[in-house]
């Protein structure tokens, strides 16, 4: 893979970033950051867990045991316990609850607790790729964190826990079997008492144990399973909390581009005498972009870059750019002609995804038929903080510091483009402002590394809101064609979904063309394995747009049709909609499920969501006239959801959520705040784009371009969410994606009630149109 | 040269005079506390007070600012943290966080205007929040107008 790698890597540990006033740190107790500078420096004495009596032997081992465990705990002299949070922090909180997960098993006092971001680090290994993750796995996507932390993580902090009681085991001449810890302190059965404090320092000089230590009985949980505000809120309530687009390197330009509008489009010709006239304006370049059709590795198109002092010059260099493009082959399309496309599709016969019994013969026998067809548009991530990366390249060696979902895939690009050894590539996390999936591509560190290889200078990549906003990787767009029957009994004897949608996969680096649906229909979802006779197929889009992961993928288009024609059944069948869910369900037992989010999918959780939300916005009752009850429950990566809304319909059409219930099943909780607040904002954000969202296309290109027509929702139209979280003693699944595919279903379905009228298209609008 | 004044500190700046006063800000002033969400005025993420009130800063060329008073999310606490940001951490109000210190210096401007805000009040705030943290901001406001209450309370009850 690379050239000549060292054998360790020449980064600084993340230890040494605890005395580097650059990079941020924050603490549970919100003291401010010179309380903390006054505990680093009389951290002389410090615990450095990698420190060892046998150093040079201790070292090989945290350099190759996997897992890095040795990496992630430092206790000064004071009590200040130092614990490095490797996710990055998008808003899903895991700078918070990963550090809870070590402090639970060490018996850390959380009140003394100081968080640092890691950097991303890379260590050599044998097997292929040769390379693997130092700190384990440091991504944020497909709400991973918290599932892999609490198999590896865990162990982490029971570690130090064991490292600290030896210490005091031998202090006092004792066996540690007469030793416990509580919150911070080793306490031995007469009574003694030790601080970790204290022990930190002898504690330092044992060798990092190799094999997995006892971890703790969860009846004993202190910090797992509370409420904990998010670490950072003091650094971001001040406005010190640095973002990417904070982040400064020396020298750097700033760089804003042009880039070409027209899907898979060209520059034809431009003249950058007046942008260059701008003062402060340096330097005007091409950037290059990926061929037609050809896989999109690094940045996403190609376009002019006006490079300049600062962001105000960039900004307006780029406006005074004299562009012609080139419109590609996607000139024609339109939101309409893929509409056309989609329908013309699902009159023919697409790949087969799954084939359980007959389905032809079971409609054929069946004593009712109902069909719909519900639409799901291109929507855009646009999170708050636009893209951004502040880039490096040197003739040896690479700095990226930005906010990403995905770091190594930043080192892999910056690899990519300019050979440079990958251990000889910086990647610095900043917090993110947001991510939805957005920034698992890292087009935009192409973008900078692209420059900065071109100009020999540091660059400071600014993307502009119309940027982010045209230049995506959007949630696919599709049409879902559901039907189903039912037998004399009542019973759903055949299942059919029918998707025709433009894959995510679309461009995307070695994917072979027969697997272009594996994103797109996940073949364990409810209701296989419940319906008998059951068929799922998919018909491939042709959209010049490219696509990529919308926070939870296909799940929020598919549980919308799937949430949304159950309920159509129901009707049709004069079932209630909670117990025909239940019915399906049937009895509580655990269900294969080989997707992302398995082994198993187990209907009683699911079920359990589904009475929970229902009991609770008190299904049943009659909510009034103009008003309506919606449900629905969804399993997404290994959590359960389900929302109940109740939804008042004016005379005009306009709708309000007047209640939201979403009842959450993701395991055992580990911050029950942070959980809330994940359910809460995935919530609002089914809504937000259930309720008025959509990029369309005019001649091949994107139209919206900012938030004045790109509706977010607004407070005036947030309802209260009412969060019920199930006490699960299940391992952990994330929390991040489960929040948001049930929320657009359960609003239509209470539309219906309240009004009668079933929206099969999103987005809503402000008014739906009347029935 | 355009004289103003940043959290109490003079500025003066000679630069490009229709640069949005959110951009001198950010490059010029160091104060990275304000964000850049549209450039068009739609988000909020800029909100910094101008003489006390409430401006999107992404829309206000510097040459407009002679002799204005300005004051942004880093200079917001005066010793102590202010009542809404008190408010913001009780509650766990943000997510991600970036469109927070625009949330706080509006919601900072709509207390000053209506102390006790009803519901209908707080729904007149705009500002976007991507992480959709609108609830816990509803209530954080409502928590930072009684802590504002009680401190004025205390004061008065100190004089
Ligand atoms: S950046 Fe100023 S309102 Fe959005
Ligand atoms: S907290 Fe992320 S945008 Fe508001």
């Amino acid at each position: 893979m690379s050239k000549q790698s060292p054998n360790v890597s020449p980064l600084r540990d993340w230890q040494q970033d605890l005395h580097d006033r650059s990079v941020p740190t924050v603490s549970t107790t919100h003291a401010d950051r010179r309380s903390f500078l006054k505990a680093s420096l009389t951290a002389a004495g410090a615990l450095l867990i990698t420190a060892s009596l046998h150093p040079r032997r201790a070292r090989a081992e945290s350099s190759s045991s996997p897992g890095m465990l040795g990496f992630f705990v430092r206790i000064d002299t004071d009590g200040t316990t130092h614990i490095g949070a490797r996710s990055p922090e998008i808003g899903q909180g895991v700078n918070t609850s990963l550090p809870m997960i070590i402090a639970e098993e060490m018996d850390a006092d959380w009140a003394r607790v100081k968080v640092k971001q890691m950097p991303m680090a890379l260590k050599k290994i044998d097997e292929a790729p040769g390379i693997a993750w130092k700190y384990g796995p440091q991504g944020a996507g497909g709400s991973t964190s918290i599932p892999s932390a609490w198999s590896d993580l865990r162990q982490v902090g029971a570690k130090v826990r064991q490292l600290l009681l030896q210490a005091a085991a031998s202090q006092w001449e004792v066996p540690v079997s007469d030793l416990r810890t509580e919150a911070g302190v080793v306490i031995h059965a007469d009574g003694r008492r030790l601080s970790y404090a204290n022990l930190a320092a002898s504690a330092a000089t044992s060798a990092w144990p190799e094999a997995d230590v006892p971890l703790k009985d969860p009846k004993d949980f202190r910090i797992v399973g509370t409420a904990q505000p998010q670490v950072a809120l003091r650094e971001i309530v001040t406005g010190r909390a640095e973002f990417g687009i904070d982040a400064r390197m020396p020298g750097a330009l700033v760089a804003v581009v042009a880039r070409c509008p027209h899907f898979d489009g060209e520059i034809e010709s431009f003249d950058a005498s007046a942008a260059k006239q701008i003062p402060g304006v340096r330097e005007v370049l091409v950037l290059p972009g990926p061929k037609h059709g050809e896989p999109i590795s690094a940045n996403l198109a190609t376009g002019v870059a006006v490079l300049a002092d600062d962001s105000w010059a960039a900004i307006k260099g780029r406006r005074a750019l004299q562009i012609r493009w080139k419109p590609g082959p996607y000139a024609q399309e339109s939101s309409a002609s893929l509409d056309r496309q989609c329908a013309e599709l699902l009159k023919g016969e697409g790949i087969r995804c799954r084939e359980d019994g007959d389905f032809d013969a079971a409609r054929e026998a069946a004593a009712r038929t109902v069909e719909a067809v519900y639409r799901v548009p291109y929507v855009s991530h646009c999170p708050m903080e636009p893209q951004n990366a502040c880039v490096h390249v040197e003739a040896d060696r690479v700095r990226i510091v930005a906010p990403m979902q995905s770091p190594s895939g930043a080192s892999r690009v910056a690899h990519q483009l300019t050979g440079i050894d990958r251990f000889k590539i910086d990647v610095r996390m900043t917090r993110v402002g947001g991510g939805f999936g957005r920034r698992l591509s890292n087009d935009f560190v192409a973008e900078a590394v692209l420059l900065s290889k071109l100009s020999g200078k540091p660059i400071r990549l600014l993307w502009t809101r119309e940027d982010d906003m045209r230049h995506d990787f959007y949630r696919p767009f599709g049409h879902h064609h559901l039907i189903a029957s039912v037998d004399e009994q009542g019973a759903v004897s055949s299942w059919a979904h029918r998707l025709a949608s433009a894959s995510k996969y679309y461009r995307r680096p070695n994917v072979k063309p027969e697997d272009m649906w594996n994103p797109e229909i996940y073949p364990d979802d409810f209701p296989a394995q419940l319906v008998s006779n059951l068929r799922l197929e998919w018909f491939a889009v042709d959209s010049g747009m490219t696509r990529g992961s919308w926070r939870a993928p296909a799940h929020t288009a598919n549980a919308f049709a799937v949430q949304s024609f159950i309920d159509e059944l129901a009707v049709a069948t004069k079932r209630d909609p909670v117990a025909l869910r239940l019915a399906m369900l049937g009895e509580p037992r655990e269900l294969e499920y080989g997707g992302h989010g398995g082994p198993v999918f187990d209907t009683g959780r699911l079920a359990g969501v589904l009475r929970r939300a229902a009991d609770k916005i008190g299904w049943g009752r009659d909510p009034g006239k103009g008003r309506g009850l919606g449900i629905a429950a969804h399993f997404t990566f290994g959590g359960y959801a389900a929302h109940a809304m109740e939804v008042a319909v004016a005379d005009d059409g306009s709708y309000r959520i007047e209640r939201c219930v979403c009842a959450v099943d993701v395991g055992r909780p580990i911050n029950r705040s942070g959980l809330e607040a994940q359910m809460i904002g995935g919530t609002i954000d089914g809504i937000s784009t259930a309720r008025n969202l959509e990029i369309h296309i005019r001649d091949g290109q994107v139209v919206e371009g900012n938030f004045d027509r790109y509706r977010l929702l607004r407070m005036a139209d947030a309802p209260d969410v009412e969060v019920e979280i199930i006490d699960s003693e299940a391992d952990p699944a994330g929390a991040g994606e489960m929040g948001i595919p049930t929320a657009a279903p359960a609003l239509t379905n209470a539309i219906f009630a309240a009004s009668g009228v079933r929206v099969r298209s999103l987005p809503i609008g402000p008014k739906i149109a009347a029935g | 040269m355009i004289k103003f004044t940043v959290n109490g500190a003079e500025h003066q700046f000679d630069g490009d005079s229709t640069m949005p006063l959110l951009w001198y800000l950010r490059d010029h002033a160091g104060l990275t506390g304000t964000k850049f969400g549209c450039g068009i005025a739609q988000c909020g993420a800029c909100t910094v007070h101008v003489d006390g009130e409430a401006a999107r800063s992404c829309t206000l060329p510097v040459a407009g600012l002679e002799g204005k008073k300005i004051t942004t999310i880093e200079g917001l606490a005066e010793g102590r943290l202010h009542a809404v940001q008190q408010a913001w951490m009780e509650q766990d109000v943000p997510q991600c966080g970036y469109c927070q210190a625009g949330q706080i210096m509006a919601a900072v401007d709509l207390l000053k205007r209506h102390p006790d805000p009803s519901d209908e009040q707080i729904n007149t705030l705009t500002n976007l929040c991507r992480c959709g943290t609108y609830p816990r901001i509803r209530s954080a406001i409502k928590r930072a107008a009684a802590l504002a209450k009680s401190e004025s309370a205390g004061r008065e009850a100190d004089a």
